[in-house]
């Protein structure tokens, strides 16, 4: 990353805390001075999130040195090697050997080695950008890939739709998302049944989740399945089948959701069992689908990548109906399933699934292989163990069984295993390439979603744990988080995969400036909308733990929620713009492939002549 | 044959074997113990069909968003309950509701809105329920909850039967044509049983309730609350603001045509304080202008009385001479 960035970002981001710190200090009571002169659970953020960076910046010079030490060592193997070689020559050898040095000393350049008497011509096309006037630029000039990707047309409409579709969603989603923001400002916007806010809320959450995420997550992996497979999707029309079945569902479901008629309000199991049916359904078609074209792989191993889709597939599928069958959900049967499935569902679905995406996009992205494949492998095995017990921890504190909730805190905890050994991966990946990050625009969002995988997901662990509970749980602080890892790490990397592969099957890519305001509008929205309500949501819990009137929870969280509702604004906005770019590079894409492919086959012509 | 790497077979397999065993393990065994362990309290009811309607209007409506059911057994919760929920206080409650609806989500996520365990216990009225649920921001001022108008119906006024149940007390500022009335609909009466029927059940005499998990010191200091002014403190502009403040408002002008003034007020000036303390205790119903008082005997001790009363009398230019806990224990122990 550039200086002028880097610090642009810093710049932003103490901006950001300073003016969402700020109507705390202007209002500062003897509450909130007594909360700030203490320790403080702020000094304990604080503290996790300065740790954060600087053990971040500590490993990596100490990976760094590592693999210096390594380098060297070998290079002193090399030395001795040559030295024992030496000494067992013969006379003759060693002769040639000293004429062919006394040679290379006396060697004298030219003065035209590196050019030649032919006129420079660029008969490729590789220049692209000449500038005759260069001056220093505030932002690089990004890179254009010119590769054109072969993809088979079938696949390729299929692709397109998935993300067609989901940016719907996603603009739908965040749309009503901003509305529910606003009427935490603004409580009477309006008295119509089906835009009231208890029955709107489920339709944003579930309309980002099936129908956005789902649909591009779904969509990238079809590229990916064939591409790593190096073989064809084994049955276009059943990808079909299921991207028309989970778009009637959330159609259908948001439809009851508004009209009032949902499954009992537990979190994502709103939709009522027919609706999630035909979700369920699409996700089998799909992974059976998917199973057959890796079974049927021109390619002897099975990509990592891979392995984590098909796994996100069989777990959804099965966590889905554990969460929807009837047998065991009365009583407080229900609310250990809805913690199971709940948490599940943004664990085995969306984190897998991306992490499965990840690690295809990101090192095709780079022009490099992913660092270590069996950090992979590990995080995905303890993802799978750590993961499927940590559900309870929604419900610390609530009458469900101790043991429970203890497995739950513990494997919380576990959890820093499988995101230590992701992020590691990812970053060790991007290391030796930090230069590109500044001129490439598909890079930057990865490099934002992996570090929410990383602070994100830390931050989850801590929070459930006992102190934190008693200050964060039921508070706006849970919503901050959400946000900071469905939207940190899901959304900006599905927008990484999505801006790497979209221009390469479409040869268009969107205009550049466009997707930095995509980015920076995102980012600075979801800063925005999460740190005031990580503060407004510690000061809410504290004055619950003085036993203040509820009112005052209420009323001093009112400063927060116009932030919120601010960052929201910029968030949406963000998704018009990557919206358009979405239209820009599927506008014509079919004639422009055309061109291509004519353009290809006479150049292949010509170079057989 | 476990290679991985190539054997699809075995790596799918195992994916879907071993996530269902912790699945069964974690999640559908604990499930199944506990929804068959426990059966209901002794002295538990079961919900009426109107307050079982209710309960629907109440999940269809969204309420859980906002509103937990749930009083954790830590000692900061004790502010809505007197005791932390059990497994069988769901009994009822968490049932599926019908073929195409599972057991509500009771007990919540999120508390942008107090917790309604025991509602109906805090808060017994119906003409404020169904003020609150038409207009929150008429009883409430800095209330966020949306207002939830299609559950009522504006009629005129030469309309109304005497079965129709009116709101009264709405503010002008809220009305967009005066000469009609706002009647409740059946949803609103039944979503308003349902919440006065919310209500801790007594335990029988050999059962004990769990008990609350007091704040570490260290953890009190670390949220900066002093131990003068915690939850177990008698402080009466607190105790007001969180019990009476509802209906009287915080600045103790009440609600008119809904809930009567306290500043000023006949009652809370006499220097005879029988009547104040008998009203508080026991409630009151007999003026005609405003809706019936719930009684707080059950919910308040002796000292948090006295010190709302002292508030009470103090407060808003009321200058009456304060009482003392003793006189609540009398006038309590000698009953109605």
């Amino acid at each position: 990353m550039t200086y002028l960035k880097n610090s642009k970002e810093r710049f932003y981001l103490f901006l950001l805390l300073f003016f969402s710190v700020f109507p705390a200090l202007a209002k500062s009571g003897s509450d909130t001075t007594a909360w700030l002169q203490s320790t403080g659970v702020i000094g304990t953020i604080l503290l996790v999130v300065v740790s954060l960076v600087v053990t971040l910046i500590i490993g990596l010079i100490k990976f760094n040195d590592f693999f210096k030490k390594l380098k060297r060592n070998k290079k002193q193997k090399d030395y001795e090697e040559l030295h024992e070689e030496i000494i067992g020559l013969e006379e003759g050898e060693i002769d040639a050997l000293l004429e062919k040095r006394k040679k290379a000393l006396t060697y004298k350049l030219e003065g035209d080695e590196l050019g030649g008497k032919e006129k420079a011509l660029d008969e490729k096309g590789i220049i692209t950008h000449v500038s005759h006037d260069p001056k220093p630029r505030f932002f690089d000039k990004k890179q254009k890939s010119k590769i054109l990707l072969e993809t088979a047309p079938e696949l390729k409409k299929l692709i397109l739709y998935y993300l067609g579709a989901s940016a719907f969603w996603l603009l739908l989603g965040t749309g009503v998302g901003e509305f529910l923001g606003l009427k935490f400002v603004w409580p009477s916007l309006d008295h119509v049944s089906w835009l009231s806010f208890g029955r709107l809320r489920p339709v944003h959450t579930n309309t980002v989740f099936w129908g956005f995420a789902s649909l591009s997550m779904l969509g990238l992996a079809h590229f990916v399945i064939a591409r790593t497979s190096n073989a064809r999707l084994h049955n276009y029309k059943l990808s079909w089948i299921s991207w028309g079945l989970i778009n009637a569902c959330v159609v259908l479901g948001n439809l009851f959701l508004m009209g009032g008629i949902n499954n009992g309000g537990g979190e994502y199991r709103e939709y009522i069992w027919p609706v999630m049916l035909l979700f369920i359904v699409a996700l089998v078609l799909i992974l059976y689908n998917f199973y057959k074209t890796v079974a049927n792989r021109n390619i002897k191993e099975i990509y990592i990548s891979n392995w984590y889709i098909l796994a996100a597939l069989i777990w959804t599928g099965v966590l889905a109906t554990v969460g929807y069958l009837p047998f065991y959900q009365n009583g407080l049967g229900e609310t250990v399933a809805a913690g199971y499935y709940m948490h599940q569902g943004v664990g085995m679905w969306f984190m897998t699934f991306t992490l499965g995406l990840i690690y295809y996009y990101l090192p095709a992205t780079l022009n490099k292989p992913i660092y270590s494949y069996a950090l992979g492998v590990l995080a995905l095995w303890t993802q799978m163990l750590f993961y499927t017990l940590i559900g309870t921890h929604h419900f610390i504190f609530s009458p469900l069984p101790w043991w429970l909730q203890t497995v739950a805190i513990v494997f919380s905890i576990g959890m820093v295993i499988p995101v230590t050994a992701g992020t590691t991966n990812f970053l060790m990946t991007m290391r030796g390439r930090w230069d590109h990050i500044s001129k490439s625009y598909v890079l930057p969002f990865f490099l934002v979603g992996i570090i929410f995988y990383f602070v994100g997901s830390m931050q989850g662990s801590l929070q459930a744990t006992r102190f934190t509970n008693y200050v964060w749980h039921f508070t706006d602080f849970n919503v901050a988080h959400s946000h900071l890892t469905m939207y940190g790490i899901i959304c900006f990397i599905l927008w990484a995969c999505t801006y790497t592969i979209v221009p390469k099957i479409t040869g268009r890519e969107p205009k550049t400036y466009l997707v930095g305001g995509h980015f920076w509008l995102a980012l600075l929205g979801l800063f925005a909308y999460t740190f005031p309500l990580m503060w407004g949501g510690t000061l809410k819990g504290l004055s619950w733990l003085q036993g203040e009137p509820f009112m005052e929870s209420v009323t001093l969280m009112k400063p927060y929620w116009i932030w919120r509702a601010v960052g929201g604004s910029l968030m949406l906005v963000s998704h018009f713009i990557f919206a358009y770019n979405l239209y820009y590079m599927f506008k014509n894409h079919k004639e422009r492939t055309k061109q291509a492919a004519i353009t290809s086959k006479e150049n292949s012509e010509i170079i057989k002549k | 044959m476990f290679d991985f790497n190539t054997n699809h077979k075995a790596l799918v397999w195992t994916m879907f074997l071993v996530f269902l065993g912790l699945t069964i393990w974690i999640a559908v065994i604990p499930a199944f113990q506990i929804q068959n362990e426990y059966g209901p309290l002794p002295e538990q009811k079961d919900l009426t069909q109107e307050e079982r309607r209710g309960l629907e209007v109440y999940i269809a409506e969204g309420c859980v968003a906002c509103h937990t059911q749930q009083v954790r057994n830590i000692e900061m919760d004790k502010m809505f309950g007197k005791r932390p929920v059990m497994p069988q206080d769901y009994y009822y409650s968490k049932k599926r509701q019908d073929v195409w609806r599972q057991s509500p989500s009771l007990l919540g996520s999120e508390r942008t809105g107090p917790d309604l365990s025991n509602v109906g216990a805090r808060q017994a009225s119906e003409a404020w329920h169904l003020l609150h649920l038409y207009e929150p921001r008429a009883v409430v001022e800095e209330s966020v909850m949306p207002s939830y108008r299609w559950l009522f119906e504006e009629i005129d006024s030469n309309y109304v039967s005497e079965s129709d149940l009116v709101v009264s007390g709405i503010p002008e500022e809220f009305i967009k044509d005066k000469s009609k009335k706002v009647i409740a609909k059946n949803d609103a009466k039944a979503l308003v049983a349902y919440l006065i029927s919310l209500k801790f059940t007594d335990l029988p005499e050999d059962m004990e309730a769990p008990e609350f998990i007091p704040l570490k010191e260290k953890d009190k200091e670390l949220a900066g609350g002093s131990s003068e002014s915690s939850s177990s403190g008698v402080d009466g502009k607190r105790l007001y603001e969180s019990t009476c403040a509802v209906c009287h408002q915080s600045n103790g002008k009440g609600v008119s045509g809904a809930f009567p003034p306290l500043a000023g007020s006949g009652i809370v000036k006499d220097p005879n304080p029988t009547n104040h303390i008998k009203s508080v205790l026991f409630g009151k119903d007999d003026n005609p202008q405003y809706g019936p008082m719930q009684a707080f005997a059950d919910e308040l001790t002796d000292e948090e009385i006295a010190a709302i009363i002292n508030h009470e009398r103090t407060s808003w230019g009321n200058d009456a001479e304060t009482i003392t806990p003793e006189e609540v224990k009398e006038i309590r122990e000698e009953g109605k």
